[in-house]
């Protein structure tokens, strides 16, 4: 018997009830948006009119699907570029700062921790104005005092990059930190005593250790890059990434099926990610 | 001693990304807009420096009517969130067997991964005036005519708790995950009712886990755009969506790193308080897992 | 010629001295034993000697050679950690080839060598197994054969053992002598259980609060312990304070403290009379019946079943308790709880220790 559980058999179905209900609430609005994307209509809404694929590979007006969407392909693409540039950045970040914070010993120690959490809780509206504003003065100081442009300084990828980089680092920090904390140092002692230098003993035995969490630090950091939009919205320049350039869809033109098969796209792509982070980092776990 | 050179040296070269990264994206633009809230254009290239900014918040009563109503909406969230994500996370927890509860704490997290946007966008499909629901309601003869359920409080409400719930139902899962059954079983066997067990047992045992989950989800709440705005129109009176006006739409940066500034400020004081209240501190609660 | 020497070592963490002037050296060959209770040391010297901490002051040679200024992956001493440090992430194989790969030997030579070790610690084949597929057991022999196929002066052996259960362990020691014996290695163990420094060891140190306190072989300091530490750490004993009434001829007259009087040999040369002691008396060579030279008489407390470590305790007339070891106890006899009984022993088998109050 499960003492944790409801005793009485009607408030266990009321309780089972109460369960199925909150997975029908998760998932009606994804079944919602994803449903439409193959709606054989003008409009994601009702009447069902047929199944159709159009929305994704038709290339005639007027229903261009995804694939034939130049603005939608190159958000996509920028969206990409965005993601694996800031995942890369914030993994090596990370890792610096697990090192940093699992193997070192310093003077203030407690305090830089604290300052490392910090940003995931600093709102994403906030990191996104304040880095604005900084890259800002920092360009504009350096057009008035040495009349240099540096425009990578204005919005645009780059400070989206650094605008996601603020806070992602946070993440992976404590993704691979947690891991790090994990590792038997004598492994590493074995493989010095064996006769390893110490760039030998990191190849070898302490980032294969840390690999499984490397990755799925990464595939967090790119899921939370690409549906990132707080953020980015204040740093955005003309190379809008995807959620961007979808919500100024939703909003100019409103919504037609062909944001439903980029929503349904979305959802896949980050569904598998996120379960191959799943399964990878189990297997590691388990090897551990 | 050649080993501890090598040790400052590899502690130079860690701490070197820490502090960049810390001073030049989180310190100082922060900074950077405290000083741009200070800061007041009287003339071309001209300003003076005070706290006029604040003062015009504080005598506009639109202002700071928004940050209240973000304040008290984003609380509303956050207590709803607990109700609703805490009897689901005890299930996952402490009631589903252990093949269905992996199942279950994936489903849970795979909305997780899935944009504000394309989420905000599923309420809409389902809840606008030729969207399922109105639908649905006209089919069965319920309503005569389309009814539109979208831009209104209650909407707003239902889809943030729904954006931030799962932000409660993982640090509740994984710290009631540690909670053994034999305390129950203790709290049982030394004579409590069912109510006093939750209440002197479940509840204390999980606080760590509701504390951070409410501080999770206050922080994602106070700080969203995209659902308030797509659930509740151009007027839903989000404060995030002033600061976005502010900024974008007049390009008066002071008056919106002024409004940056005091978001900042609030959100920070509501979470040292909710830590001091019950006795938590930052990095056990957000950096648990 | 001696493989290792340590002199005078010491290591200060702070004020606190974790290992305080330790000398000893270690013969060609032999099994040497560093046995204490934790936290006296032992560990600490293992890693100084492995290089993971550098001495505050003395000298450590290997071969006659310092190896003070040598980098931790340059010296000649391989190690078997607590516990076993086998990299998770390498098969059985590459576990074993990992030195021989950082000293950059051509690949023939490795599988021939990593072949050769397995067969000699007898698991022959079983380079492509995982690590953890391996029983406890199997472990511990892959983790000495990761040493020994680098062909090292001394191997350091870090409590291998404690993580095995008890039947394993038993096992386990037979198998480590023997391993010790085929490779002709020099082995250097580190252990809290006297059983396991006393069953394989040529030699032991008995180490305490950073000191040595006797090197000996086992032999020696079971039967000849030369400070009241030894004499309570190393094996069982019947502990007893009391006080010196004369001294003469290496010989103590000892009144318990409870009363009775026993004579015993003097451990120390600080024994005068009136001076507080403690006498050792070891379980074995106690027997309950008159007509030894040393008397106490007790009550029957209590029988310990243990087949030949059976114990009978006795509670004397003074008030101590007293572990008598007597193998037969088929239950026939007079001896059962609440019998009054004489306990005996012969006054060389009782050994005095002066103690400082």
């Amino acid at each position: 018997m499960n003492v944790a559980a409801p005793q009485s058999s009607f408030l266990r179905w009321v309780y089972r009830f109460y369960m199925l209900a909150f997975l029908v609430y998760l998932a009606a609005p994804l079944f919602a948006a994803g449903m439409f994307a193959f709606n054989d209509s003008m409009f994601p809404a009702l009447p069902w009119n047929g199944f159709t694929l159009d929305w994704f590979f038709s290339s005639t007006e007027p229903k261009i699907g995804m694939f034939h969407d130049r603005r939608l392909l190159r958000g996509l693409q920028n969206s990409l570029i965005i993601g694996v540039a800031v995942s890369a950045l914030a993994v090596a970040a990370g890792t610096c700062n697990a090192f940093l914070f699992e193997r070192k010993q310093f003077p203030g120690k407690n305090i830089f921790y604290i300052m490392m959490i910090v940003p995931l809780v600093i709102p994403g509206v906030i990191l996104g104005i304040s880095i604005l504003v900084f890259a800002s003065m920092i360009a504009n100081g350096l057009e008035e005092t040495f009349g240099i442009e540096w425009d990578f300084l204005r919005p645009g990828i780059f400070l989206v990059i650094l605008g996601q980089f603020s806070f992602l680092t946070t993440i992976t920090s404590l993704v691979i930190g947690a891991r790090l904390r994990k590792f038997d140092i004598a492994l590493e002692e074995a493989a010095l005593n064996l006769g390893a230098t110490r760039l030998r003993v990191l190849m070898t035995v302490t980032l294969p250790y840390l690999m499984p969490a490397l990755f799925s630090a990464f595939v967090v950091a790119f899921l939370v890059s690409f549906e990132n939009f707080n953020t980015t919205l204040m740093l955005v320049g003309s190379d809008a990434p995807l959620t961007i350039t979808m919500y100024d869809r939703m909003v100019k033109v409103g919504s037609t099926p062909v944001l439903n098969a980029v929503s349904f796209f979305l959802m896949v792509g980050s569904g598998l990610l996120a379960l191959l982070s799943v399964v990878v980092q189990r297997g590691g776990n388990k090897e551990a | 001693m050649p080993r501890t050179d090598i040790g400052k040296l590899s502690f130079i070269l860690l701490f070197a990304p820490f502090a960049l990264w810390i001073v030049l994206l989180i310190i100082l633009p922060q900074l950077g807009i405290g000083y741009i809230s200070l800061r007041e254009k009287v003339g071309p290239g001209e300003y003076t420096f005070g706290l006029a900014n604040y003062a015009a918040f504080v005598s506009e009563p639109i202002y700071w009517n928004t940050l209240l109503r973000t304040a008290w909406m984003s609380i509303l969230v956050t207590v709803m969130a607990l109700i609703i994500g805490f009897p689901v996370a005890y299930y996952i927890a402490k009631i589903a067997q252990r093949r269905s509860r992996a199942a279950l704490f994936l489903m849970c997290l795979i909305p997780l991964w899935v944009s504000d946007l394309v989420r905000a966008f599923g309420w809409i499909v389902i809840l606008r005036e030729t969207g399922l629901v109105s639908s649905f309601l006209q089919k069965i003869g319920l309503i005569s005519g389309p009814v539109e359920f979208l831009y209104n409080d209650a909407t707003v409400v239902m889809g943030l708790v729904y954006t931030v719930v799962l932000f409660m139902i993982v640090p509740l899962v994984s710290t009631l995950d540690g909670m053994d059954n034999s305390l129950i079983e203790a709290g049982y066997n030394l004579g409590g009712s069912r109510l006093t067990v939750f209440r002197r047992i479940v509840v204390p045992y999980a606080m760590p886990g509701i504390v951070a989950g409410c501080i999770i989800v206050f922080m994602l709440t106070a700080g969203s755009y995209l659902t308030p705005i797509l659930l509740g129109g151009k007027n839903s009176m989000w404060f995030t969506e002033q600061i976005y006006e502010q900024f974008v739409t007049r390009y008066n940066w002071e008056s919106g790193a002024t409004f940056g500034v005091l978001l900042l400020v609030f959100t920070s004081f509501v979470v040292w308080l909710g830590l001091r209240l019950t006795g938590q501190n930052l990095a056990s609660t957000v950096a648990k897992d | 010629m001696h493989d290792l020497q340590c002199e005078s070592l010491s290591k200060r963490f702070g004020a606190y001295t974790a290992v305080n002037s330790v000398s000893f050296n270690v013969p060609r060959g032999s099994f040497f034993s560093i046995l204490g209770p934790s936290g006296c040391g032992k560990t600490t010297l293992m890693r100084m000697i492995a290089g993971f901490e550098e001495p505050t002051s003395g000298d450590i040679r290997i071969k006659g050679k310092s190896v003070l200024s040598t980098p931790p992956n340059k010296r000649p001493v391989k190690m078997v950690f607590q516990h076993l440090a086998l990299f998770p992430m390498m098969n059985v194989g590459e576990n074993i080839a990992y030195g021989l790969r950082c000293r950059g030997e051509n690949k023939a030579d490795i599988s021939r060598k990593v072949a050769a070790v397995l067969d000699r610690v007898g698991l022959p084949g079983t380079q492509e197994k995982q690590v953890a597929q391996l029983s406890g057991g199997q472990k511990q022999r892959i983790a000495i054969a990761r040493c020994m196929v680098l062909e090292p002066d001394v191997l350091l052996l870090d409590e291998p053992l404690g993580a095995l259960d008890l039947k394993l362990r038993e096992r386990m020691k037979i198998e480590l002598k023997q391993l010790q014996h085929q490779f002709e290695t020099t082995f250097l163990y580190i252990t809290h259980d006297q059983s396991e420094a006393l069953l394989m060891s040529d030699n032991v140190a008995v180490m305490n609060a950073g000191q040595f306190e006797q090197i000996g072989s086992p032999q020696e300091l079971y039967n000849d312990p030369k400070t009241g530490f030894v004499a309570g750490f190393v094996g069982d004993s019947n502990r007893w304070p009391g006080r010196a009434l004369s001294v003469s001829d290496g010989k103590v007259r000892v009144a318990l403290d409870g009363g009775g009087e026993a004579i015993a040999q003097a451990g120390d040369d600080r024994i005068a009379a009136g001076s507080a002691v403690e006498l050792f008396v070891r379980p074995e060579v106690l027997s309950v019946g008159a007509g030894s030279e040393n008397r106490l008489a007790g009550t029957v407390e209590s029988l310990l079943f243990n087949g030949a470590s059976s114990r009978i305790l006795v509670r004397s007339q003074g008030g101590n308790l007293v572990e008598v070891g007597q193998a037969v106890m088929d239950g026939t006899g007079r001896i059962v709880p609440g019998a009054a009984v004489d306990i005996g022993w012969s006054h060389g088998h009782g050994r005095c220790f002066s103690v400082s109050r």
